[in-house]
């Protein structure tokens, strides 16, 4: 609306943040307490009280709460700020609102390695386990991620610099190659390949368990704090590379940085989770709406609308059709769709 | 406090853009740089403001190579205010002009919050502030971008180094009061100490404000002097291929007419 009106309305900053903190912790209360053994508010306080106290209580809310649920709802909070910050940074790199991590390759490199681990695994890794969550997978799709970024980045590479639309152009080749492999693999998977590869490219918070936690945990929270250095430069970058670089900016230096950031951010959560889709798209979006494009606002608070988002998306995974339990790629796609799709009416005229 | 091209080029694979150029530029006058379509105005602008590296030659800031200034510290005391500039996402006209204090915001001014408003006010932008960059006329737009410039050196330097303001075709999207407003506060801020170097289509402009001009055509430089020195009928046939009639107007600056004589 306000496009139309040519002028800008945004919230105070103060309030953007405060409301997306608000909006995790709803997020996470509604996460904590329900699934396939409900926990009511009053419970949780306990468990939470007990916790803080460093208690250990024998009840069952409790064994359910810090050995299944909680990891789960961290990983989540990881995972959506992780893709979160990480789809602003790509956004703000590429000057357009509709990039996403996906463009530089780290989700199709990881989808790509975890698929020849789980399809190829039992002849190429015979001693490994590979199952879902197993530290196999994590780290072939970790390195499967970063590899596949690495190349699209050189590949951009040109006399001047790093050439966005190269990179654009080189991730979208690269990614339809992750793609045909993977479609290769498909193929020549069993039946119970497919289904774990399937919900793998499909994302899920299962393999939650501490020892993914602390580490995917501790490198969003590093890739975090690292991008919101690049918030200022990253204003300067919408007035065009050249106009960046009269305002004293090191524009190839913020195109590295913005782009280790995100292969780690968005590389270690793919590979303990899987292909999240849509939260880096539409979370920035969100946040521009609301609180305008200023970078060191929408970072931030693209991080805490992103975690809130998929611990939502996952508290509707494992409510929705319980017993079984629906890939949080279908339930983000659900959402982010038809995001996209009024983005795109929205920006038809700039694209 | 000089900023000067050393027999600069540059060539883009086999085409020259520009060659040859000696130009020497003093702080605290306004230049014009002049000359027909694709004659080099914008390359040698951008050779100046140390955004292209000369492919042959040198530029000099202050009798330094200007390959040898960082880019940060360069952004501390020139601005450039772009021929068109597109803007990536929603941003206002105030939060465009307040990129132009982003080179300072290591070292704020005492006065900081003061200067964006401040630079707005003098381009007649104040009533934009809170209006989408990309919704505004051309005009408005380049009054803005003007303003991004003014305020990124709004100050004279600590060490007195001397402060660059590289004008792209600044009046080309303006009405003829706004067009007389800019070049009036070039000359401001000439006189203030500022290098003021403009590229303009508009020899009347030039021959008004402007203290020398500088000639382009066909990638070199054809003159350079005083503008009233300079600028003859003579000239404007040879480079423009245009017939035209030199006059005086009230106030004594000569002023051309064209398509007579």
């Amino acid at each position: 609306m306000s496009v139309a009106m040519g002028s800008s309305r945004r919230l105070p900053t103060r309030t953007v943040l405060t409301g997306g903190g608000v909006l995790l912790l709803l997020a996470f209360a509604l996460g904590a307490s329900s699934g396939a053994y409900a926990i009511s508010t009053a419970q949780l306080w306990g468990v939470l009280r007990d916790a803080w106290q460093g208690v250990v209580a024998p009840t069952p809310e409790h064994l359910v709460f810090m050995n299944i649920r909680l990891p789960r709802l961290l990983l989540g909070i990881a995972a959506g700020a992780g893709l979160g910050v990480a789809g602003a940074l790509m956004q703000g790199l590429f000057r357009n609102p509709l990039a996403d991590p996906g463009l530089i390759g780290i989700s199709s490199g990881a989808a790509l390695a975890a698929g020849i681990t789980i399809v190829l695994g039992a002849w190429l890794l015979p001693v490994l386990p590979r199952t879902l969550g197993s530290w196999t997978l994590v780290s072939m799709a970790f390195c499967g991620g970063m590899a596949v970024t690495f190349l699209i980045y050189v590949l951009s590479r040109s006399e001047g610099g790093t050439r966005m639309a190269l990179m654009l152009l080189a991730g979208i080749a690269i990614n339809a190659l992750a793609g045909a492999g993977l479609g290769f693999l498909s193929v020549m998977a069993t039946d119970e390949q497919l289904r774990s590869l399937q919900f793998w490219l499909l994302g899920s918070l299962g393999g939650a368990r501490w020892s993914a936690v602390a580490l995917v945990g501790t490198v969003v929270l590093l890739a975090c704090a690292a991008a919101l250095t690049l918030s200022a430069p990253l204003n300067a970058l919408a007035l065009g590379e050249s106009q960046a670089r009269l305002l004293g900016v090191d524009v190839e230096r913020v195109k590295r940085r913005a782009i280790v950031i995100t292969a780690f951010a968005v590389g270690s959560v793919t590979a303990a989770t899987g292909v999240i889709g849509f939260i880096g798209l539409i979370a920035p979006h969100w946040v521009r709406m609301v609180a305008g494009p200023d970078h060191r606002i929408v970072l931030p608070a693209s991080g805490l609308l992103g975690a809130a988002l998929v611990l939502a998306a996952d508290t509707v995974a494992r409510t929705a059709m319980a017993p079984s339990e629906l890939p949080l790629g279908v339930l983000t796609a659900f959402i982010g769709v038809p995001m996209f799709l009024l983005m795109l009416r929205h920006y038809r005229n700039r694209i | 406090m000089t900023l000067a091209c050393i027999d600069a080029g540059l060539s883009v694979g086999r085409k020259r853009l520009l060659g040859g150029v000696h130009a020497r530029l003093e702080a605290g006058r306004l230049c014009a740089i002049l000359g027909p379509n694709g004659a080099g105005k914008s390359t040698l602008l951008s050779l100046l403001s140390g955004q292209r590296p000369p492919t042959s030659g040198e530029v000099r800031l202050d009798e330094r190579d200007i390959a040898g200034h960082a880019h940060a510290a360069l952004a501390l005391r020139r601005a450039v205010m772009p021929q068109e500039s597109a803007v990536a996402f929603d941003f206002n006209a105030e939060e465009i002009v307040a990129l132009g204090r982003l080179p300072h915001r290591l070292r704020p001014e005492a006065d900081e919050s003061g200067i964006v408003p401040a630079a707005m006010a003098l381009t007649g932008v104040s009533a934009l502030a809170t209006r989408i960059l990309n919704t505004l006329s051309g005009g408005e737009k380049a009054r803005v971008h003007l303003a991004r410039a003014l305020a990124q050196i709004w100050h004279p330097r600590p060490d007195d180094a001397s402060r660059w303001l590289l004008l792209d075709e600044p009046t080309a999207a303006l009405d003829v009061a706004h067009q007389h407003a800019v070049m009036v506060l070039a000359r401001q801020w000439a006189a203030r100490g500022v290098g003021v170097v403009a590229v303009l289509h508009d020899l009347n402009l030039a021959l008004r404000y402007a203290d020398e001009v500088i000639v382009l055509d066909q990638g070199g430089k054809v003159a350079q002097g005083p503008a009233a020195d300079v600028l003859t009928p003579e000239l404007v046939r040879e480079v423009w291929r245009t017939q035209c009639e030199r006059v005086t107007s009230g106030d004594g600056s000569p002023q051309f007419l064209f398509g007579s004589a």
